[in-house]
């Protein structure tokens, strides 16, 4: 294969990860979201999670985090309910880092 | 170890910090638990990728020749890059390889270093718990007696926060409040595979040398830049960005790393390279000026980035080895037998790494201009065609064009003049 350029969904997918799928470690609160007029969150994660959905919501999926806590210090409107690490062994797994 | 369930020390993250900490007490004869969450050392962890040695010989000398390090840095290298085109520059000092010397710096991959580092802890005694998430701290009468995970609760004389970046125990510790967006950097990375010959033949390197290349003006102006660090058999290649000004910039900085990636000047060192992994890490950029008086409370002391420590110069990131170093000062107050927080600190200030944060403290206006991050960049590259164009015309009036060149750029020579004061008195 060449070098080209690649949506995060690709290059996510040569990461390892464990997904908690009983414990997310990040909860949005969708109301809130609903009224942050900037959403810096869909600029700013490296692994492009939160998205707009097709009602112009935000969406977002725990699955390909990479644990950077970039959203956490952006989301100044706090529709980020919860943001701590993965319980212990879930997560992302950096082979090289 | 006073009592079968209490330890000497319990330190919090098995990086290179936790790592260095825990050598040291355990090499001492203390008791040691290092606890991490990741399943390995160093599975949660991401660097650009450079290791200044003296910090490892700090802890053992000797130590680098057995170090799980990749290559050690020939080349240091500077590129400035303009949509299409782009300048380098290239430093070479063979003063920083001497036969029979410690080389000056390596690259490394934290996924692999972190786990021998720790490994090495472990064999002078300290124990290691992977997989276990530190959820809080156990406090008593206003000192820190221990930490809980899960259903656990672990005790000790001392906790150790060796955390990371985003120190959850010093700020419950409140040694430190939130992080701000505005004094941080957000590093994204692909590590690109590719045989060591192909490496080698592409940097003009020869069997274990390493370059070093920062890159400049492909952050589409947002206060960053990249990077790119040849391992044995692969790249690092990332950049960062100030979180606060992508979100202004209004683009994902997955796609501007993307673009980057895809520049004339970076493509052909990847060509025939296969992505292997994509990482992102929050990186202190602030420098002295975000870090407080007092890096300790009763029974807990925080080492590492978790304290902020972190030199950005602009040309250079410096973490890990400031993180080793004040493992290696904690640990030695520790040791010490006085009150190990002010002890701390006297260890901070004699191994030299407060002084060293605080000589580069003025970098950190000279990275403010924005300038640097895409305006001088283009400069650069036109200046260089302008001076390299040979068409068969009349050459141009060099210093006519220059003038032209910084007005195309919106420069006025007072500006530039302004900015190169500047950047002088913050050097
Ligand atoms: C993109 C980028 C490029 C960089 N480039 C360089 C460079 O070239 N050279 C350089 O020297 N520095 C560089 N740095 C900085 C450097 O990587 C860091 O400063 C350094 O890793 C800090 O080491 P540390 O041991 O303090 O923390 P970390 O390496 O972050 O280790 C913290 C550890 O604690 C664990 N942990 C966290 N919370 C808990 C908890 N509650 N319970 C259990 N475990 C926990 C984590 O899993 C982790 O293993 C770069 C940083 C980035 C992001
Ligand atoms: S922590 Fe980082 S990777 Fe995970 S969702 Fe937030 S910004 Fe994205
Ligand atoms: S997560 Fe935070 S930044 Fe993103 S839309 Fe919700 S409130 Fe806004």
């Amino acid at each position: 294969m060449s070098i080209e350029k690649m949506e995060a969904t690709e290059l996510l997918g040569f990461n390892k990860f464990e997904v908690d799928e009983e414990e997310p470690h990040i909860v949005l609160d969708k109301e809130i979201c609903k009224k942050c007029q900037e959403k810096p969150c869909l600029t700013v994660c490296p692994a492009v999670l939160y998205t707009l959905d097709k009602n112009g919501d935000i969406s977002f999926d725990h699955a390909g985090c990479l644990e950077c806590g970039t959203c956490r210090v952006m989301c100044k409107n706090k529709g980020i309910q919860k943001w701590t690490y993965p319980r212990g062994t879930f997560g992302v797994n950096f082979r090289y880092g | 170890m006073s009592g079968d369930d209490k330890f000497d020390a319990i330190i919090i993250g098995a990086g290179p910090a936790g790592s260095a900490c825990a050598y040291t007490l355990a090499k001492a004869g203390k008791s040691v638990l290092m606890i991490e969450r990741g399943n390995t050392p160093g599975s949660k962890n991401v660097t650009g990728g450079r290791l200044y040695s003296y910090a490892l010989d700090l802890l053992e000398p000797g130590l680098w020749e057995e170090a799980a390090l990749e290559r050690k840095v020939t080349h240091e290298q500077i590129m400035m890059l303009s949509k299409e085109q782009s300048v380098k520059i290239d430093y070479s000092n063979p003063a920083y390889n001497l036969e029979g010397q410690i080389p000056h710096s390596f690259t490394v991959l934290r996924a692999v270093f972190d786990e021998w580092l720790a490994g090495k802890a472990e064999e002078m005694g300290a124990m290691v718990a992977c997989g276990i998430l530190v959820d809080d701290l156990i406090e008593e009468n206003g000192r820190i007696v221990g930490v809980k995970a899960g259903e656990d609760d672990m005790y000790a004389d001392v906790v150790i926060a060796a955390d990371g970046v985003n120190s959850f125990i010093a700020q419950k510790a409140g040694v430190f409040g939130d992080l701000e967006a505005s004094t941080l950097g957000v590093g994204v990375k692909e590590i690109i595979e590719l045989p060591a010959k192909t490496i080698e033949e592409r940097f003009n390197l020869k069997d274990g040398e390493g370059t070093a290349l920062l890159i400049l003006g492909c952050t589409e102006g947002i206060h960053g830049g990249g990077f790119l660090y040849t391992n044995k058999e692969s790249i690092s290649l990332g950049c960062v960005f100030t979180p606060t000004e992508a979100a202004e910039n209004g683009r994902q900085i997955h796609d501007i790393f993307q673009d980057m990636k895809m520049h004339p000047a970076i493509l052909p060192l990847l060509e025939g390279g296969q992505t292997v992994e994509y990482g992102a890490h929050l990186v202190r950029e602030e420098g002295f000026r975000g870090i407080p008086q007092k890096l300790y409370k009763e029974g807990l002391l925080v080492i590492g980035e978790a304290a902020g420590f972190v030199i950005n110069v602009g040309y250079s990131i410096r973490g890990i080895d400031l993180a080793i170093v004040s493992g290696i000062a904690a640990a030695q107050a520790i040791i010490s037998g006085k009150a190990p927080g002010p002890a701390y600190m006297e260890q901070l200030a004699s191994l030299k790494l407060l002084p060293s944060m605080k000589a580069v403290d003025r970098y950190f206006d000279l990275l403010e201009i924005h300038r640097l991050y895409s305006t001088y960049p283009n400069i650069a590259t036109d200046v260089f065609h302008l001076l390299f164009t040979v068409d068969g015309n009349e050459p141009p009036n060099v210093k006519k064009e220059m003038l032209k060149i910084l007005k195309e750029n919106n420069l006025s020579v007072w500006q530039l003049m302004k900015d190169g004061i500047r950047g002088v008195k913050s050097i």
